[in-house]
């Protein structure tokens, strides 16, 4: 992970590019013992998503069924088959967020963005996710944009921190 | 020259912390981006080296800045954010630190500083030792794991170290032991692990080298979530310094042993922080629950004899080799023994990492620690040890943290989460969260937590509704015990806990027409 991931805007579905960054992700991640979760992470972060074409070449490169690698993409939160928005907006959703008010918190985000979690504004800017805690539960409630935790978010941080991020592009 | 530190951990930085940096490094001003203190309610905590010792000022803005450096060139002491000596305030000063003794001390990978404040004491005495000894002084220290089971250390030590590593596997695994730390720490109101790793990591690396040299494992892996992208950067730059200077990898400080470290990232599963379901996802699966026996101290990671503890557990055992079993046994009552990191969230003034013996009251965390809620409305109620432990009454606050002690109500320590809730929390929203969340994070294995949990949601609500009230209570109540006696682990068979707790303790909230 990078300390800026870049969300990278969508190229169509197997294109070139996309095997080319996997068929190199390959090489250096076949060899590790248990690399599939390494390897998945690592072509999320450069193309922003994990390419349903791509399934198949994971499949052959680590010597699975293509069942198993489905299997595991779609088993964790994080593994995403789908183009993203630019950036990644996450409300905690935990205990020590909701005795502070981030279900009030959520109906404002859900509202203000108009989209529900694991939807993307119809600009492509941002895809909302829900995430259960950040570990930064003695100042709650907590956002994380992109790989950026902030603490006490109300509603107007929410939507200050929401215009930064729509006017920087 | 003055120095200048100013925190770099995950709530710091939440809070503004990079902006308070650039501030000072505008005035032409380099600070030292130490971990934090754990005093979070303080954060951003700016402190300055002085003749009496640190001072702090706190919370801080990047606005303050000018007025903070006006003030130490005159009189402190007026600046409203003046804290005086940060080692007197009483927060911390009456903590008994060990594992967080040099959180917040430093820059937390200068390998330097983590040196002068006694690091790798622990690993050079366990180099001088015999994996027995290294075990046996773990064992005699009384620790128990920090994880939430509270299983003791040295009883899971020995059993790997007693454990022949299968031969007939196929390489890289054949003859391997592994140390694997659970750093998935998914407890909402936990971050213990996470001040550990941003605070001061090569503690961590410390005692997963001691563990290694105590079970004969020379490759060590850190599972740790995706949500904590600071500890994965500084735990990253940690390990490389440590293997520059000899201290990891091939023939480590020249003893001819060798121990390999790698961190690797979870992917946003709570169940796997179970120890199986964490070895099964390091082996690049899905994080399916595994059912025991086999103890994973037997057949773990790729089938070989594995170690599996929490952060906070190798980290002990740093402070244990460096200091002997007998000083840190001194610490706690009964059979909880050392100090419990405990980390005080949600509702609450004053937030933070407590490190306190066993025995502290709740009543005197969110008291005196806590100073009340943030809200300033009274305390409801309190849930201690994340999402699968019990919400309790105020009847209960003067309970003992100890493991025992806990137990004996109903309740757990688990990994020493306490987060508060205030007057306005509706408990049987929270007790209908605890089944949802379930439904979320269940691994699917078991029928009890898959489809119990769904049921479990459906029922509270029907009760909410006021449909047949009598009957769904009772209805609820045998679900529960369905979930804790048939679910695999402690994901289905503890998440009863929060919800039977909600109702029997707060039953007006389940009865709103
Ligand atoms: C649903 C579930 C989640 C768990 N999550 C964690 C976790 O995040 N971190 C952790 O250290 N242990 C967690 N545990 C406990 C581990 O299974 C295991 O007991 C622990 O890693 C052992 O280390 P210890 O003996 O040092 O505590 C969890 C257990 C269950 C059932
Ligand atoms: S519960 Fe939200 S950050 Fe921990």
């Amino acid at each position: 992970m990078h300390k800026k991931p870049i969300y990278k805007m969508p190229i169509t579905e197997g294109s070139p590019l996309h095997s080319e960054t996997i068929e190199r992700l390959l090489t250096s991640y076949k060899i590790m013992p248990g690399g599939l979760l390494p390897l998945l992470h690592a072509i999320q972060s450069e193309i922003g998503y994990i390419p349903k074409t791509s399934v198949s070449s994971i499949a052959r490169g680590l010597n699975l069924s293509r069942a198993d690698v489905h299997g595991v993409i779609s088993f964790y939160h994080d593994f995403k088959t789908q183009p993203v928005g630019r950036h990644r907006v996450q409300i905690c959703r935990a205990e020590a967020c909701q005795s502070m008010g981030s279900r009030q918190l959520e109906e404002h985000a859900h509202r203000t963005l108009a989209i529900d979690y694991h939807q993307t504004t119809a600009d492509g800017q941002i895809t909302l996710e829900p995430v259960y805690c950040l570990g930064n539960c003695a100042c709650s409630p907590s956002v994380r944009i992109d790989d950026d935790v902030y603490a006490r978010v109300d509603t107007q941080r929410f939507d200050t921190l929401i215009a930064a991020l729509t006017s920087t592009q | 020259m003055r120095r200048f530190y100013i925190p770099q951990d995950t709530t710091a930085l939440a809070l503004g912390a990079d902006a308070v940096a650039t501030a000072l490094c505008a005035l032409g001003i380099e600070p030292i981006r130490n971990g934090s203190r754990g005093l979070f309610w303080l954060e951003p905590l700016l402190e300055i080296d002085s003749v009496a010792g640190r001072i702090g000022f706190g919370p801080v803005g990047a606005k303050d800045i000018k007025s903070i450096l006006e003030a130490l060139d005159s009189n402190p002491s007026e600046h409203p954010l003046f804290l005086g000596a940060v080692n007197e305030i009483p927060y911390l000063k009456s903590q008994q630190r060990l594992t967080y003794a040099r959180a917040g001390l430093g820059d937390p990978v200068c390998l330097d500083t983590y040196r002068q404040l006694k690091g790798f004491i622990g690993l050079e005495n366990a180099l001088a030792m015999s994996p027995q000894q290294i075990v046996d002084e773990v064992a005699q220290s009384g620790l128990r794991g920090r994880g939430g089971a509270a299983f003791p250390a040295g009883i899971k030590w020995q059993t790997v170290l007693d454990a022949p590593a299968n031969d007939t596997s196929s390489a890289p695994h054949k003859g391997q032991k592994y140390i694997v730390c659970n750093a998935d720490e998914g407890d909402s109101g936990t971050f213990a692990d996470r001040l550990v790793m941003e605070a001061d990591p090569y503690q961590l690396i410390e005692g997963m080298a001691i563990a290694g040299l105590a079970v004969g494992a020379t490759q060590g892996y850190i599972y740790l979530r995706s949500e904590y992208p600071v500890a994965y950067r500084l735990l990253n730059t940690a390990i490389q310094r440590a293997q520059q200077a000899n201290l990891l990898g091939h023939n480590i400080a020249g003893s001819n042993k060798d121990f390999h470290l790698e961190v690797r990232l979870g992917a946003g599963a709570y169940i796997c922080g179970e120890e199986t379901s964490l070895l099964e996802s390091l082996e690049g699966k899905r994080g399916m629950v595994r059912a025991k026996p086999p103890l994973p101290a037997i057949e773990g990671l790729f089938g070989q004899p594995t170690v599996v503890n929490n952060v906070l557990t190798l980290a002990a055992v740093s402070s244990i080799l460096e200091r002997g079993a007998a000083a840190y046994k001194n610490y706690g009552m009964g059979r909880s023994r050392g100090t419990l990191a405990i980390q005080l969230g949600g509702n609450i003034k004053r937030g933070g990492l407590i490190e306190l013996a066993f025995g502290v009251t709740l009543r005197e965390i969110i008291e005196e620690y806590g100073q009340g809620t943030y809200s300033g409305l009274p305390v409801r109620a309190i849930q201690v040890g994340g999402p699968l432990g019990a919400f309790l009454p105020e009847a209960q606050w003067d309970t003992p943290l100890d493991y025992e002690a806990f137990s004996a109500i109903g309740a757990m320590i688990g990994h020493g989460g306490i987060v508060v809730f205030d007057d306005s929390a509706d408990m049987a929203a929270q007790a209908r969260f605890a089944m949802e969340f379930c439904v979320a994070e269940s691994c699917g294995k078991c029928t009890p937590c898959r489809i119990g949990a769904v049921r479990g949601v459906e029922v509270i609500d029907r009760i909410l509704a006021n449909e047949n009230r009598e009957e769904n209570v009772i209805l609820l109540h045998d679900l529960c015990d369905t979930m804790e006696l048939g679910s695999l682990c402690a994901m289905g068979g503890l998440t009863p806990y929060p919800v039977r707790s909600a109702l029997t303790h707060f039953p007006t909230d389940f009865n709103r027409r």
